[in-house]
């Protein structure tokens, strides 16, 4: 078998701009449709959550029935934590693998293959927060929102993702290994359990509620559960948006350092 | 410009530990050149620094006339990776990935699609191309990712210990590979910890310990560095009992063995011709002492020089 191999081979074009994103996205949500596991996970466990909250321990929380409407908000954001966490995962298996460094030996910006990432966890979890709406909706969610606060509602969330998955993102590009990105990532999924999600901070003994009142993950709860469900907002949307500010700048950064520095090293 | 290659004082330390302590190497274009050594010698962190991954502590390098170091972007364009430091994606198909490669060459629909078919077709993997390549024999996966490096003309192929851990099979049609590739005027550096792949298929070898070049030359002429034929006298389990230098003509050949007969020996009498190995042996019989304060030129100087190409 000596065909030539080399010879017949066509040279190198020019790449158009935003042709390289445009196969890591392909190549991401490739990856997305096919980790079913994962995807049924991060629907799954947030809408098995939902019903154990709203029928197990929701008469005891609200006996009034109402918990339902309380709950959705907060596990939304739930589900779209687990969703991100996966892009840790990925990361740091391309890295783990060398794959990533045979994007970094191309004549490309390789950091878009973590853009694909974080698009199609973006993708991925917006579908997902729409099965749990679907759920939520069928089970006796009755939100007020017109359909201005829906779509701000919505642009909330998504931003939330994006905030969690660059974070997720460079956890991924930090850690060794895909087990060590999970394990460190379960950590910041512990977070929306020790906030607004599920019960009101006034609830919980006092050296938790300094807690739960100030971390990011509950004002982006309130922003969205004011949009939904028309409670009073407060301060929240501003706070929100200044933490999902900062976190998200500083995940970018974080991972754009840990990216350049550590090309050829596993 | 003849060299596709050009390194000169090349080091590179991870923390105090020194990795390459000056490599000089020169790659002739359009040919293969292996770098040979064991584990830990340095070859991995030699290719991974020439396809611009990791930045050297000092040194320069230059591959098809593009610098390394002020314009790794150009050495980017010439070159391509395979092997121990590259790989493939497993959750796609083999098309799938020689697809995405040729997208992020610049290939566009039809094109892509055909050079991709071209290379499933060239590289056997016709029957599997619609399957996922976590479904793949090591072979398999190995061709794939040679494959990928080749989906658009480059004139530098690194490959990076390209049949470790490979079937004797799956090894001799790679080995197929790289011979067609040097047919096609593609430079290949190779790395290898088998002799008789550097043997088999490269025109050049250096052979590199404790992060230099202590050796280079041709297989022959390396070879030819650690001495003559030896006609060999082994007893029933193989133990060499005696060995006498011979030139390789009969009447040499005559004379040996008459030498072993007035010695009163007998066994079995094999000639024996040195083998890359005997070179290897020769050149890195101390690597065991890793990390003392030997001079490592004390035992190769003299080979070196012997087997060297003038440049």
């Amino acid at each position: 078998m000596s065909a030539p191999v080399h010879a017949a081979a066509p040279a190198a074009a020019r790449l158009r701009p935003g042709a390289v994103d445009a196969v890591f996205i392909a190549r991401s949500l490739r990856h997305s449709v096919r980790n079913v596991d994962a995807m049924l996970m991060a629907i799954l466990l947030p809408v098995m959550l939902m019903l154990l909250f709203v029928y197990v321990f929701g008469g005891a929380i609200d006996p009034g029935g109402d918990y339902v409407n309380y709950v959705v908000p907060g596990i939304i954001l739930l589900c779209a934590g687990f969703g991100a966490s996966s892009t840790a995962i990925d990361v740091a298996g391309d890295k783990a693998s060398g794959i990533m460094d045979r994007f970094r030996t191309l004549p490309i910006r390789s950091w878009a293959v973590v853009t694909g990432h974080v698009v199609a966890s973006l993708a991925r979890n917006l579908v997902a927060t729409m099965v749990v709406l679907g759920v939520a909706l069928a089970i006796g969610f009755r939100p007020t929102a017109g359909a201005g606060e829906w779509v701000l509602a919505i642009v909330a969330v998504a931003v939330y993702i994006l905030a969690i998955t660059y974070l997720f993102a460079a956890i991924g590009l930090a850690t060794g290994s895909p087990e060590a990105a999970n394990g460190y990532g379960f950590v910041l999924l512990f977070l929306p359990y020790l906030s607004t999600a599920f019960v009101g901070a006034e609830t919980l003994p006092s050296w938790l509620r300094g807690f739960a009142e100030h971390q990011p993950i509950t004002p982006v709860i309130e922003t969205v559960r004011s949009l939904l469900m028309g409670t009073p907002a407060g301060t929240a949307p501003l706070l929100a948006l200044a933490w999902m500010v900062a976190i998200l700048t500083t995940a970018v950064v974080w991972s754009a350092i840990v990216f350049a520095r550590q090309g050829g090293r596993r | 410009m003849d060299n596709a290659i050009d390194v000169r004082g090349l080091r590179k330390s991870f923390g105090r530990a020194e990795v390459l302590a000056g490599v000089d190497l020169t790659v002739r274009r359009g040919s293969v050149h292996a770098l040979l050594g064991s584990n830990g010698a340095g070859k991995t962190t030699l290719v991974t620094i020439l396809a611009t991954l990791l930045r050297p502590d000092a040194g320069t390098a230059s591959i098809a006339c593009a610098d390394l170091t002020s314009d790794p972007v150009a050495v980017r364009r010439r070159i391509a990776l395979t092997g121990q430091s590259a790989a493939v994606d497993e959750v796609l198909t083999a098309e799938e990935n020689l697809r995405m490669m040729a997208g992020l060459r610049g290939l566009r629909g039809g094109a892509a699609r055909r050079r991709s078919r071209e290379l499933i077709e060239r590289f056997g993997l016709t029957d599997a191309a619609d399957r996922r390549v976590k479904t793949y024999s090591g072979g398999m996966r190995r061709r794939l990712d040679l494959a990928l490096s080749l989906v658009v003309a480059v004139p530098v192929v690194f490959l990076d210990e390209p049949t470790t851990g490979l079937d004797p099979r799956s090894r001799r049609e790679l080995w197929d590979v790289i011979r067609s590739l040097r047919q096609d005027g593609t430079t290949v550096l190779l790395t290898t910890q088998y002799l008789e792949e550097a043997d088999e298929l490269a025109d050049m070898v250096s052979i590199l310990r404790d992060g230099r070049i202590v050796a280079e030359g041709s297989p022959a002429e390396l070879k030819r560095t650690v001495g003559e034929d030896v006609v060999e006298v082994r007893d029933a389990v193989g133990k060499v009992l005696h060995g006498e230098p011979t030139d390789g003509t009969s009447a040499g050949l005559r004379r040996a063995l008459d030498a072993i007969d007035a010695h009163g020996l007998t066994g079995e009498v094999v000639v024996r011709r040195p083998s890359l190995d005997d070179v290897f042996f020769a050149l890195t019989s101390h690597t065991q002492s890793y990390g003392t304060t030997e001079n490592p030129d004390d035992h190769a100087g003299s080979l070196a020089g012997a087997g060297r190409i003038p440049s």
